[in-house]
């Protein structure tokens, strides 16, 4: 910045800067305490939890693990898997209906184009609960309550707006000469979306895929609902009839299985942390 | 902009080629059936699961609704009973409290925690993670027990108090500070917005911090008047987002209470009561006619927030 800094500056300039990266240190050791904290109460045994305020564990104990796996009427792994297969679908679902959306708004002129694109960012503010009784009326008429249908159909007919949105910003931002040349070379619409835009939609795509899996795994809402056969459960669904069923008396057990449920968000977020800050940058401008 | 303008400049011999022209970017009723075949799957949905629904629970929002019985027309009974209802007024209430207290701490949080991490802070990106990382949590289920046990009686926080000699109450089922649990999880997601601000703060060209400097500015001068007035419209942006969001919350305030929304409803989130009318009692009627309300309470404070935008939003020219 300033090229002529005095003496006195530098040494001032350092303890400011040494200041302020203890401030960012302490705040994040206090966001954090209470995850780390749950990780090593969960390898204590349950009496402990109550009387140990420190993250050090004082004994490794993965009993809490063992009886937690088990302590529901399916092993834990049942409901992980549930929720992996409703996960992975609209994962792909959102993935392909979207960006054909997508391609279509950033890239094609048909008439109502603009129309459709302000009544797609319209239900952007909509409001889950606004949907979900009549959605509940029509899929109990399909008899479609107690399937995974409500959770995965939605995903594959577009309804994620968000991603639309998203990958709207990021098509607009790639070069036109590409779709142009495709075009003097002979290629379609549909050669273009799959062939040219698609492969360069990547980082989009890997932000959609990724934010689909973290939400979609977290979500507890329209699976509370649509789900409720206990051998149907999602992961989260368990998690609370646990905490319900076997209340404050296993709290060992419920953190064990507790941070068992945020792993492949833990993973997801430090292989992907790049899309996931930036996919949240770019929609917020342009 | 124009869509027309494509790779070629205006100027190019080749895009005064009419045929060209239309050849790279065409439109027609040929290019209009395209369009709408793209479009098929998004339509689809609109209809289906967008468009249909709202129509459907505007229509259900007046009648008396059990799924096991057709509608029953009630007329305005619904909104009637809406305006008698004390626990509807509770949640409202409820409501109102946690969104107005928790997005602007949510907020602050993440400016200042923009600002303290732009000016070329070492580390800057390993800082952002530690931060963001709850943003992805904090909708758990697994979170909203932590949060449970964290504020319980014998929680973490009490432990911590107690070392303090000072003995804590259980902050969860205490109707005082119950809600406060949740507005302090929700302050733990400042990292999201934080992102946001931190991509903005980048958008700020330097060279109007040089132009400052040379003219003399301080640091507080350059903060009010460069960064402040250029960062108001991504301020904005976060608000009408995080607000939207907070009105929604439901899945922690469930969780925390045990899907009852007390102590005493002070929990009792307007989407919590609405799900216990709705999926509860399988009130169907009186759920949509509160959804509709929650509806036109969003869309007239979002309205609200764009006509106070016009006063506090700088958009440069």
């Amino acid at each position: 910045m300033a090229t002529d800094v005095r003496q006195g500056d530098i040494s001032t300039s350092r303890s400011r800067r040494l200041s302020k990266h203890a401030l960012l240190i302490v705040f994040g050791v206090v966001m954090l305490y209470p995850l780390l904290w749950m990780v090593s109460s969960s390898i204590k045994p349950n009496e402990i939890i109550f009387r140990d305020p420190s993250i050090w564990p004082t004994e490794l104990d993965l009993g809490n693990y063992v009886r937690g796996w088990s302590a529901l009427s399916h092993p834990f792994h049942y409901y992980l898997w549930n929720s992996a297969v409703i996960a992975i679908f609209a994962v792909i679902g959102n993935l392909l209906s979207c960006s054909l959306a997508a391609y279509a708004f950033a890239r094609m002129k048909f008439r109502g184009r603009n129309f459709f694109f302000a009544a797609m960012l319209a239900t952007l503010m909509l409001p889950i609960h606004v949907l979900i009784v009549p959605q509940y009326v029509l899929f109990s008429q399909l008899d479609w309550i107690n399937t995974n249908l409500p959770l995965i159909v939605p995903k594959f007919l577009a309804h994620d707006a968000f991603f639309i949105f998203l990958m709207v910003q990021f098509i607009r931002g790639l070069p036109r000469e590409l779709d142009e040349a495709a075009r003097l070379d002979g290629c379609g619409h549909i050669r273009i979306y799959w062939r040219i835009i698609m492969p360069l939609s990547v980082p989009a795509l890997a932000t959609s895929a990724l934010f689909t899996f973290i939400w979609t795994w977290n979500d507890f809402f329209s699976q509370l609902i649509f789900l409720t056969d206990p051998d149907l459960w999602t992961m989260p669904v368990a998690l609370r009839s646990f905490m319900d069923g076997q209340g404050e008396t296993a709290w060992g057990q419920l953190f064990a299985m507790s941070i068992v449920g945020l792993v492949p968000i833990f993973g997801f977020f430090l292989a992907g942390q790049r899309y996931l800050t930036q996919g949240l940058s770019t929609t917020g401008f342009k | 902009m124009s869509e027309q303008t494509g790779a070629l400049a205006p100027s190019s011999p080749l895009h005064q080629n009419n045929r060209l022209r239309r050849f790279l970017a065409p439109r027609g009723p040929r290019e209009d059936r395209i369009g709408y075949l793209f479009l098929t799957p998004w339509f689809i949905g609109m209809v289906v699961f967008t468009i249909g629904p709202i129509l459907a629970s505007l229509y259900l929002s007046f009648t008396e609704y059990t799924l096991l019985k057709p509608p029953e027309w009630l007329g305005l009974a619904n909104y009637e009973q809406m305006l008698a209802d004390p626990r509807l007024h509770k949640s409202l209430g409820v409501t109102f409290l946690y969104v107005f207290v928790s997005v602007p701490i949510q907020l602050i949080l993440a400016l200042a925690l923009a600002l303290l991490l732009n000016r070329g802070v070492r580390g800057l990106s390993f800082y952002r993670s530690v931060y963001y990382l709850p943003s992805l949590l904090a909708g758990s289920v697994s979170i909203a027990i932590l949060w449970r046990q964290i504020f319980g009686k014998e929680g973490l926080i009490n432990q911590f108090l107690a070392m303090a000699g000072i003995e804590g109450v259980s902050w969860v089922s205490h109707p005082d500070f119950a809600l406060g649990t949740l507005v302090v999880l929700n302050a733990w997601t400042f990292g999201a917005p934080m992102v946001i601000f931190l991509a903005g703060l980048r958008q700020i060209p330097t060279s109007y911090y040089e132009a400052a400097q040379v003219d003399g500015a301080g640091t507080v001068a350059k903060f009010f008047h460069i960064t402040m007035p250029l960062l108001t419209p991504i301020i904005f942006f976060n608000l009408v987002l995080q607000m939207i969001g907070a009105f929604q919350s439901f899945t922690q305030a469930f969780v925390v209470s045990g899907g009852q929304g007390g102590p005493s409803d002070s929990t009792l989130l307007y989407t919590l009561y609405l799900y216990q009318r709705g999926f509860g009692s399988f009130d169907m009627g009186y759920a949509s006619a509160m959804a509709w309300t929650l509806l036109l309470i969003i869309a007239a404070l979002t309205g609200l927030n764009f006509l106070l935008a016009k006063r506090w939003v700088f958009y440069g020219n």
